[in-house]
């Protein structure tokens, strides 16, 4: 049972980084249909930025600052008005597909740049254990689950208890109405955007310290991220946050307990179990943007 | 299509396939490897195009398809089989898992349908990578045979060539029937409005689960010929980057199009060659190719050449309707 609580505490970790990814890739979802296939690449990114800002002599958290702002210019601003506006009326598909082509885009652009091998990262928690409750707990862990947490409870009051917030969820919601009453839509959208982008760039910054930076990292957590989103309902921000929880514990514990060669197709069961028979998602509610 | 069109089209098309079958005459090794796989591609591609292109029904399953018919034809033909024999087995089980894969479509659409599809192609990567008794896991299948066609060895790259591209051109046939028979009408009313199709009269459950298994057979024929292509299997061409690919090839091409997966098929395999000289850079140019094309033209390739037709077919028309209004003033 001792295993369990590590398995779990460790699975909660990885999973508040999904859920932060997933975050982004509802938000994305809501305010402009965009389906972010390259939303795994977006977390990869930013920690290849922070490295080269630290290979041209800057401190660490120069570069993490220059990194996050780098990530909103390009991940944010760049890929809406490049990429999104432009596709956005033409239907779901094209975009999907674009994103898919801006993956490869990216990943080889880093492969060439930067380096094909794996670069450890500076980790923003100190390496340790504490001890709690006479266990031994990892503080990367509790760091990177404390952090996540943090932003998450800032997003959602941010979205709940704000006037900004509550402009960006009529946006999303409905847009026509939302602009007759005065609410500037299209810079909402573009908050969004830059939302998503600084939560990737968190992600990053949370998550390379575990995995290493390698160009390919993003293809796994871009898919856990959109199973996350999927099982806990694609339009509700609680919703990812919850599925992100739930596919990272139940990951961790599928490779202890059921088997590490298939650790990866159970989340993928939960996944079709849960569209076959709740298609809204955990907490979801049914897509009210039916077309 | 007026009859001088039509003509046109014939000769068009005697000239494309006798070039395709002299011009690879005095082609290398390699070169004739790239444009078997080229054929092999394309076949898969088409497949997604019935699925994706006619029924409407988004699949990121077709790789995974490929991945079934390469092992089926790797695992019969090294245990002795026919590869005629392997290709009838794995008709059969990707039209059974195909019919079976379009039950969630019946449910759910668009994204979700691409997360069910997207799911089952992890899934069967990792029955490739795990279940080593059947597939000899990462390790692969070597020493694929190469069949004998009446009698004629395909064993030299030149007659598997002739193979490959002679199974696009009855899958072509095939398909170009498929898509004129009522079959192919019931397809397309399904892409365009489900409601109405099936207030018509179409039973849309039993076409959709259709679309879905005879776009997974043409994966799976694909794959059949895959595997003595490259004499060799493993599960890494098959990861869900193949299925992604392939619903690359078709939307490039441009979706719904009967020749648009042989241009998106052409984009894929022969782009990246044509780029060697660009070396590790060849990739990015060819995700941003992909992002600009679509950006330009969202229907793909075969959507630019269409709007440039139907325009000029606009223009010609109002021409006539002016000329028609100016005898009918001089007429008065």
């Amino acid at each position: 049972m001792s295993n369990l609580l590590d398995l779990i505490v460790a699975g909660l970790a990885t999973g508040a980084i999904y859920a932060l990814v997933a975050v982004g890739f509802t938000l994305l979802w809501q305010t402009s249909q965009t389906i972010n296939f390259a939303q795994g690449e977006f977390v990869m990114l930013p920690a290849f930025l922070m490295l080269a800002v630290m290979h041209l002599g800057a401190p660490f958290w120069l570069a993490v600052l220059v990194g996050v702002l780098l990530s909103a210019l390009l991940l944010g601003l760049a890929f809406k008005m490049l990429l999104v506006d432009p596709m956005l009326r033409h239907g779901v598909l094209p975009l999907a597909i674009a994103t898919m082509a801006l993956a490869i885009g990216i990943k080889e652009a880093v492969k060439q740049f930067f380096s094909a091998e794996a670069s450890p990262f500076p980790s923003i928690v100190p390496a340790g254990d504490i001890s709690v409750l006479g266990r031994a707990i990892s503080l990367q862990s509790l760091g990177v689950l404390a952090v996540a947490i943090l932003a998450v409870v800032g997003l959602t009051m941010l979205l709940n208890r704000t006037s900004l917030g509550h402009q960006m969820q009529a946006a999303a919601q409905n847009p026509t109405v939302a602009r007759i009453i005065g609410v500037p839509v299209e810079r909402m959208i573009l908050l969004t955007f830059l939302i998503n982008a600084v939560l990737v760039a968190l992600a990053s910054l949370l998550i390379t310290p575990i995995y290493l930076a390698k160009f390919s990292s993003g293809e796994v957590l871009g898919q856990a991220a959109f199973i996350a989103a999927i099982v806990g309902g694609f339009n509700q921000v609680r919703g990812a946050i919850a599925g992100g929880l739930l596919i990272g514990v139940v990951d961790n514990l599928a490779a202890a307990y059921i088997s590490t060669q298939y650790r990866a197709a159970v989340p993928m069961l939960l996944l079709i179990l849960m569209i076959l028979f709740r298609p809204q998602g955990l907490l979801g509610r049914a897509e009210e943007r039916t077309v | 299509m007026s009859k001088h069109n039509r003509l046109l089209l014939v000769a068009l098309s005697i000239i494309v396939v006798a070039g395709l079958i002299i011009i690879p005459m005095n082609f290398n090794r390699y070169g004739l490897y790239i444009l078997s796989q080229w054929a092999v591609m394309t076949i898969a591609a088409m497949g997604l195009n019935l699925t994706l292109g006619y029924a409407g029904q988004v699949s990121l399953a077709q790789g995974a398809f490929v991945g079934i018919g390469a092992y089926g034809a790797a695992i019969l033909t090294t245990h002795g089989w026919p590869l005629i024999a392997a290709l009838g087995l794995v008709i059969v089980i990707c039209f059974v898992v195909g019919w079976l894969l379009g039950y969630p479509a019946l449910r759910v659409q668009h994204h979700y349908l691409a997360f069910v599809t997207l799911a089952f192609s992890t899934l069967m990567f990792l029955v490739f990578r795990n279940e080593s008794w059947l597939t000899n896991g990462i390790y692969g299948i070597s020493n694929i045979p190469r069949p004998e066609v009446f009698g004629f060895p395909t064993r030299k790259p030149l007659p598997f060539y002739y193979l490959c591209i002679g199974s696009l051109g009855l899958v072509t046939l095939a398909m170009w029937w498929l898509i004129r028979s009522p079959w192919g009408r019931a397809f397309m009313a399904l892409r365009e409005n489900p409601i109405r199709a099936q207030s018509l009269g179409i039973d849309t459950r039993r076409y959709t689960l259709m679309a879905f298994a005879i776009g997974s057979v043409l994966g799976g024929i694909a794959g059949v010929l895959y595997a003595p292509l490259t004499q060799y299997v493993d599960p890494v061409p098959f990861n869900l980057q193949l299925s992604l690919d392939l619903l690359m090839m078709v939307i490039v091409g441009g979706s719904g199009f009967m020749l648009g997966p042989f241009l998106g098929a052409m984009i894929a395999v022969l782009l990246p060659e044509w780029l060697r000289f660009a070396e590790g850079y060849y990739l990015m140019l060819y995700a941003a190719a992909v992002i600009v094309l679509l950006i330009y033209s969202p229907s793909g390739i075969l959507g630019i050449l269409d709007r440039y037709l139907s325009s000029r077919r606009t223009q010609a028309a109002s021409a006539l309707r002016a000329a028609a209004q100016s005898k009918l003033e001089a007429a008065q």
